[in-house]
This record gives structure tokens, sequence and C-alpha cells, in this order.
């Protein structure tokens, strides 16, 4: 590190904000000698501006680039038609891609949903519930990166008879005598059960923390009235609770949704997508990086993007019934 | 029994009314103690000689005679770029949370309080780039930074995540600034104040608890950051943040588990500070980003 880039740093974090602060206000001052109407119809694009040319560069223009990518050659120079889609479908090693995929974005969601309800439920009436929430949630602030690490430790494996220095392998063989400790991160059989597990570690708080928020919003009377009807606990759990917690519930799902379909770093640093564990975006940076295919690569991310449409048409459905009544 | 009104209903109060709250404590205290071993498991182990850490589970560190020892943090520190890394991930990280913050309290402004054609399809266009995953952009991205020579600095990564931090920091703060009380804007207007002023002197200071929310939820979000970096920034140590530069040790050392650990709890401190002292707002963010309708 040098002190040029500390400059830069300090450029960045003041000069940023007394640039744009400038703009703002040199443009205001030039507007004052239009007439009124003129300014008032110019002045939401001024402020407007910087996030829509930042959003465009970054993120508008290279989707619709990449989808164009997908259509043609490694080095991009030469229109492909299908070929990249016709080969990635055709893989082998892709086909073990989409069941990876496929097997992540039906288990984290489920059993990160499911464990988050229960602990935001039975958190709920404990004393200590704040204490508790911080312990399932603090996976959520470590990077995966970290993460990675902290769980290759828990998988470590030695050979039976001798002394366990991973922590699953150690509970394991010491609850069940008979247990033969496993390269949990190596055997095709359970190396990807073994990537999901980090990523039901990290993400159960999220879901707790949502659904929590959400089952203290139900109001009280509503569980009294039911109380008073004569429902039992569990009817009034799945009759009253559940039906009003579905919103929360679809949010959740489809943001675990979405970030599982992205997945990248956990499987980046545990195993980097060998012995059968890739997903579509490692499969993707191998394509980049190692073989230098950009046509290939383009498509597999137009095949994410295809993944994530429904859900993104849903979340527009959903914030375009706000947007309209503004 | 005092009768503590239940929300939610349910499990809870059947275990209550059997009067068997025992069991309820016994699984949540057994859930957090394993959410919390494999984070306790890295710490003890980052602090044991090499020696042990290979040969004896970490839990057996309580045996006396205790063998602690910060040798592991001194060598990662000054071998292993650990110390240059995490002033890299500062220098990334500030600037990337301060720029797409400002920049979206903008555009959040303009969407809340004025009024223009297209203004709800525009939003809905930030609403939709929410979910756009990030490896649709990196190929043209990383073409023209190449083209540009931004491809292993700074600004070009700051540049980057301000752009990727921005339908969530415009979403968010368009939302909060929307629920601002109109006259407040109107009678400075009366006043003769510009939307300038109004902006700088009014919204923004208002809008802080929206903005310490955004800005926490930004900053871990760019210190934990692995992929943009990986791409944008590649391999040299000079620029690279610690995430790059642990994934790096992973590959390079191997089994070296007495750095790996070391390494990883230096890259998680300022996360787990922040969360801490900060909770509420982090988890606020969270909570603002995903209910909120």
């Amino acid at each position: 590190m040098t002190g040029t880039t500390i400059a830069w740093g300090l450029v960045a974090v003041v000069g940023v904000p007394l640039v744009l602060w400038a703009y703002l206000f040199l443009i205001e001052n030039a507007l004052k000698k239009v007439n009124p109407r003129k300014r008032a119809r110019i002045r939401p694009w001024i402020w407007l501006l910087p996030a829509f040319l930042l959003l465009g560069a970054f993120l508008i223009y290279p989707a619709i680039n990449t989808i164009v990518l997908g259509f043609m050659n490694a080095s991009s120079t030469k229109f492909v038609g299908l070929a990249n889609f016709v080969s990635i479908f055709s893989d082998s090693a892709m086909l073990v891609v989409l069941r990876n995929n496929l097997l992540w974005l039906v288990i984290l969601p489920l059993v990160t949903v499911t464990l988050g309800l229960i602990i935001a439920v039975l958190s709920d009436r404990v004393r200590y519930e704040s204490a508790a929430k911080a312990v399932i949630f603090l996976p959520m602030a470590i990077s995966f990166v970290a993460a990675g690490v902290i769980w290759k430790f828990m998988y470590q494996f030695q050979p039976a008879g001798t002394a366990q220095v991973g922590t699953v392998n150690a509970i394991l063989t010491g609850i069940f005598p008979h247990f033969q400790p496993q390269a949990w991160l190596f055997n095709k059989s359970e190396n990807n059960w073994a990537l999901i597990t980090v990523g039901i570690w990290m993400w159960t708080g999220f879901a707790m923390v949502i659904l929590s928020a959400g089952l203290k919003g139900i109001p009280d009377t509503l569980l009294e009235a039911a109380r008073m009807d004569g429902a039992n606990e569990l009817q009034i759990f799945f009759q009253v609770t559940m039906p009003l917690l579905r919103p929360t519930l679809t949010v959740v799902a489809t943001t675990l949704i979405i970030n599982v379909l992205k997945i990248f770093d956990i499987v980046y640093v545990m195993t980097n997508g060998n012995l059968g564990t890739e997903v579509i975006a490692n499969r993707m940076y191998k394509e980049m990086f190692n073989y230098q295919n950009f046509g290939r690569a383009s498509a597999i991310a137009v095949i994410l993007l295809i993944a994530i449409i429904p859900v993104m048409v849903l979340n527009i459905k959903r914030f375009g019934k706000k947007g309209s009544s503004i | 029994m005092t009768s503590t009104i239940v929300r939610g209903g349910g499990f809870g109060r059947v275990l209550g009314k059997l009067g068997a709250r025992g069991p309820l404590h016994v699984v949540l205290i057994a859930v957090s103690l394993l959410w919390l071993l494999p984070s306790v498991g890295l710490l003890i182990s980052s602090l044991r000689p090499a020696n042990l850490i290979t040969t004896t589970g970490w839990w057996t560190a309580f045996k006396t005679p205790f063998q602690f020892t910060l040798e592991n943090y001194g060598h990662v520190l000054s071998q292993a770029h650990m110390a240059q890394g995490f002033a890299n991930s500062l220098l990334i990280a500030i600037p990337a949370t301060v720029m797409p913050i400002l920049i979206a309290a903008f555009a959040g402004y303009a969407f809340a309080w004025m009024s223009f054609p297209g203004r709800n399809v525009l939003f809905l266009i930030v609403v939709g780039l929410l979910v756009i995953p990030l490896q649709m952009t990196l190929i043209p991205v990383l073409r023209f930074f190449n083209v540009l020579h931004l491809t292993g600095t700074f600004p070009g990564i700051w540049i980057a995540h301000t752009a990727y931090g921005l339908p969530f920091a415009v979403y968010l703060l368009r939302n909060f600034m929307g629920e601002l009380p109109g006259e407040m804007m109107e009678s400075a207007e009366l006043d003769g104040a510009t939307h300038a002023q109004i902006f700088f002197r009014l919204v923004l200071p208002t809008s802080i608890p929206a903005i310490a929310s955004l800005a926490i939820f930004q900053f871990m979000w760019v210190w934990n950051d692995l992929l943009i970096a990986l791409i944008y920034l590649g391999g040299t140590p000079n620029v690279a943040p610690m995430t790059v530069t642990i994934s790096n040790l992973v590959n390079s050392y191997g089994g070296g588990w007495q750095y790996l650990t070391s390494a990883a709890f230096i890259s998680m401190l300022l996360p787990l500070v922040v969360f801490f002292s900060l909770q509420q707002y982090f988890v606020r963010g969270i909570l603002a980003g995903s209910v909120k309708e």
C-alpha cells in the first residue's frame, strides 16, 4: 500500500461528495435563470443522471451485451447461433452443474426457512431471545471465504483409528462408536450436502430475523380471538399464524432463491468445484478465466438470468402495486 | 404461572401448557451452541501452535498444560500479506460505501419528491435490476475496464461496487424519503429554498437512520465480497482485499491450518465489531430490503 492509494481513498471519500454537491449547486443556480416550468421539467433528470449513468454502464448495457455474446464464439468474433447452448446442454459436466444448482435451490431455502421459523417461534418465548438470535444471525456478518475456511476445518478428516481433528468427525465418532470418519468434501455422495450445510449455517439467521419480525407483526388480538373460539395452539399456528405469515415467507424464500442461484464463494473456497460440486457461477468463472471461452461463459450467464426472470417478474409485480399508488 | 402473551402462538405454548418449558430451553440453547461451535473452533485453533492443530482437536486446548500462541497471527500479518489485505479491504470498502449512498440519495429524492414522465417505469427498472445476477455483467465490464486500464486499480473496483450497490440503495432511500412529511418540504420551498438546499439541509439529515442501515449493509457486502475483487482486481497482493488473500492462502498452503484460521479470524474481526455494536441497524437494513411493502 502506498501514500498515493490513501490519497486516492481520500479523493473518493471527500472528493466525490464534493463534486456531486458542486454539480447540484451549479446546476440549481443555472436553473434559476430558466423559466419555472422548464426548470421543473429538466431538474429530475439532473438528479437521476449519476445513478442512471452507472446503472446503464455496469448493469443494463453489460447484461444486454452478455446475451449477445452468448450467441457468439469463444473470442466473440463470429456469430454461432445456439451452438453454445447446445454444447452446454450436451456436456455431461454441465449437467452435473445444473443438478447441483437444483439441489442447492431446493434444499437450502427449504431447510433455512423451516429452521428459521422454528427458532423465531421458540425464541419469542424466552428472556434471552436477543442473545439466541444474535448467535444464529452472526454467520451473516462473516464472509463466505471465512466461512469456507471455518467449515473446511470442521470437515477435516483423519483415517479411522487415529484421533479426529475435524469437529464433525470427532463428534460423530464420539457419539457412535462404529461410525467411520468421512472425508466430507471428497466423497461424491456427501460433498454437495456438506457445502449446502455451510450455506444453511450462514443463511438461517437471515430467514429467522425476517420471519421473527413478521411474527411480531401479527396482532395478538387475532390469536386471542382464535383461542376464544376454542382453537388449540397447533390449529392457531397452522390456520391463523401461517396464512398471515405467507407474504413474509414468500419474501424470504425468493430472496434465498436469488442468492442461491448466484452462489459462488463457498464452492470456490472449499472445493473449487472439483469432485462434482461445481455450480453455475463457478462453471462460468472457469469458462472465462481457465478456458477463455467467452461465448460459453456468456451463455451460462444467460441461463442464470433465465432462471431468475420469474423471480424478477414477481418482484416487479409486488412493487408495481406500490409504485402505482404514489 | 404468569400469563405472558404468546405471539405466533403454537408450539411454544403447547410446551408451556404441559408445564415443560425445559425442552424449549434445551432445544434453543443446543441450537445456539451448535451455531456458535464452528466460529469458536476457529478462534481457538488460530491461537494454538501448528503441531498441535494438526494432531489434536481444538477442544483439547482446554486441558492443562495450556499451550496458546500468537505466532500464527504474527506470521500471517507480516509474511502472508494479511496486513496489506486488511488495509486494502478498508481502502476498497470505505469509498465503495460512501459513493453509492450519495448518488442513490440524489436519485431517491428525485423519485420520491419530483414528478416527471416515466417515474414509475424507471423505478420499476431499478427494482428489476435488484436481482440481475452480477455474473451477467462481468465479461463486458471487464472488457471496457481493460480498455480504460481500470483493471487491478482501486478506482475501478470503487465504481463497480458503487454501480452494483445502487439498485438496492436507490430502492431503500426512495422508500424512506417518500415517507418524509410533505409539509416540511413545502414550507421550505415557500421560504425560497432550492431543491439542493432542501436536500442537503432537510432530507439528508432526516434520512440518517436509513442511511446508517444502508451504509452498514453496503460496507459488509463489499468487505465480504470475493467474486468482484477476484475478477476486476486480479490476485496481485498490492491491491487484493483480505477475501482474495485468504482464498489464495487456501490454495497455496493447503493444510496450513495455523495460518488459515488466524487469517480468517482477522478478516472476521471488523464485521463482528460492526455487527455487535450496530446490530439493530444491520437488521433494520435487511428488514427494509425485504419486508417493507
